[in-house]
């Protein structure tokens, strides 16, 4: 008998600390078992730039900038499946404790007024850098996301519980001391 | 004695005693957030809406009678209930992982046991500054739920009336009554019902919010809907 075709999964990390994808490496000897079932296509794991067709896309981070947005876009063209992962891609998280505040006065203070800056400090206009938007948003405001797994990182068990629970083919679900917003 | 069923348990009752009080003395969870055993009920936050005799009513506010069929965890109430439990984490600032109230949050906690996975809407991003004026007391109105419990204990138990709603619709905020608007310019403090009845972290106590560390707080230890024996609130 063979075995049946692996799940193809991409991840990635927008407006985020990659402390979600530390967390999805702490399911340690697990990634074992799971390598079992999937292969990773783009991922900063196998360092792949660009998603082909995908089961599952798992994202982390929200969405702070104009790639950040090309990005989601690739994912959910690509991916059947994708999971919003953490804080940050559930309701923008710590970027997005800049929204209450205007863009021009941020970037204002960081580059001009703040103490300590170089002399002729100036906000970056380097054609290569992507273009703050002018709010942090979650992911599910920008496209259509199928799961979320809460917490800042969730953890590894509980991204374990969710990966499991979507590789059956189950509804995920995070009973008490998996599910955390924290 | 007199006795009603709650998701088809009996559930005996003194007269006078709400559905809602009648079911915690019966160790029974009815998700609330606006409720407190020491306060008089509002009935406002509407988590703890049930149907009774299928039709809809807050059970805080309900009197019990005798042969209610009460129907309260099933997964239509649940799924009106994880609504607004949605709504008030998009319309306010709840950044659970900076809060010092994160694990002894009663809106985190309910959310949990509801199995909220999202807040689901677009974010408001509302724009709240703190008050940090009281040597002792820190205001982040980021958290505020509108629940009114530090209205109610302020001006029912300790009669000072710091507290008040001001307002309408959306546009509902809680504010501080002192011709300045600042908590320092009240009578609050430390003693008074209404520094330890916030659900949320609105009303925090300086200088003592990481004593107990994340992930060994109330809720991280035990759910909200796990009531230890029948009474507890």
């Amino acid at each position: 008998m063979t075995a049946p075709p692996k799940l193809k999964i991409a991840t990635t990390s927008l407006a985020g600390c990659f402390g979600c994808h530390m967390s999805l490496l702490d399911i340690d000897e697990r990634l074992f078992d799971l390598l079992e079932l999937v292969e990773f296509d783009r991922s900063p794991l196998t360092d792949i730039k660009h998603c082909g067709a995908c089961d599952i896309g798992f994202i982390e981070g929200g969405v702070c900038n104009a790639e950040n947005v090309h990005v989601l876009r690739e994912f959910r063209a690509n991916c059947r499946i994708l999971i919003a992962v953490g804080a940050c891609a559930i309701n923008g998280g710590l970027p997005a404790q800049r929204n209450h505040l205007s863009l021009p006065s941020i970037l204002e203070e960081v580059y001009h007024t703040s103490i300590g800056l170089a002399p002729g400090n100036a906000i970056p206009n380097d054609p290569e850098l992507p273009l703050p938007l002018d709010k942090v948003h979650p992911l599910h405001e920008v496209v259509k996301i199928d799961y979320f797994i809460p917490g800042c990182p969730p953890s590894a068990d509980a991204i374990w519980k969710v990966l499991n629970d979507i590789l059956a083919g189950r509804k995920p679900e995070l009973g008490h001391g998996l599910m955390h917003y924290d | 004695m007199s006795s009603f069923t709650l998701d088809g348990q009996t559930v005996t009752f003194d007269a006078g005693q709400t559905i809602m009080q009648a079911a915690l003395a019966a160790g029974i969870y009815i998700p609330r957030l606006c409720y407190h055993p020491d306060l008089k009920p509002h009935g406002s936050c509407k988590l703890c809406t049930v149907k009774v005799n299928g039709r809809q009513a807050s059970s805080c506010t309900y009197q019990a009678q005798d042969g209610l069929v009460v129907e309260s965890n099933t997964s239509e109430l649940n799924d009106e209930r994880r609504a607004l439990l949605q709504m008030l984490f998009v319309e306010g600032n709840h950044f659970c992982p900076s809060c010092e109230a994160s694990g002894n949050c009663q809106l985190q906690a309910t959310a949990y046991e509801l199995q909220m996975m999202t807040p689901h809407y677009d974010h408001f991003y509302p724009d709240r500054p703190l008050d940090a004026s009281h040597p002792d007391y820190l205001l982040d109105f980021n958290r505020c739920i509108l629940c009114s419990l530090c209205i109610r204990a302020s001006r029912d138990v300790d009669g000072k009336n710091v507290f008040a709603l001001s307002g309408r619709g959306i546009n509902t905020h809680l504010i501080v009554n002192a011709a300045s608007g600042q908590l320092a310019d009240t009578g609050f403090s430390g003693d008074d019902k209404a520094a330890h009845v916030c659900p949320v972290g609105v009303i925090l106590k300086k200088r003592s919010g990481f004593r107990v560390p994340i992930g060994k707080r109330s809720y991280d230890i035990r759910s909200i809907g796990d009531l230890a024996e029948p009474g507890e609130s």
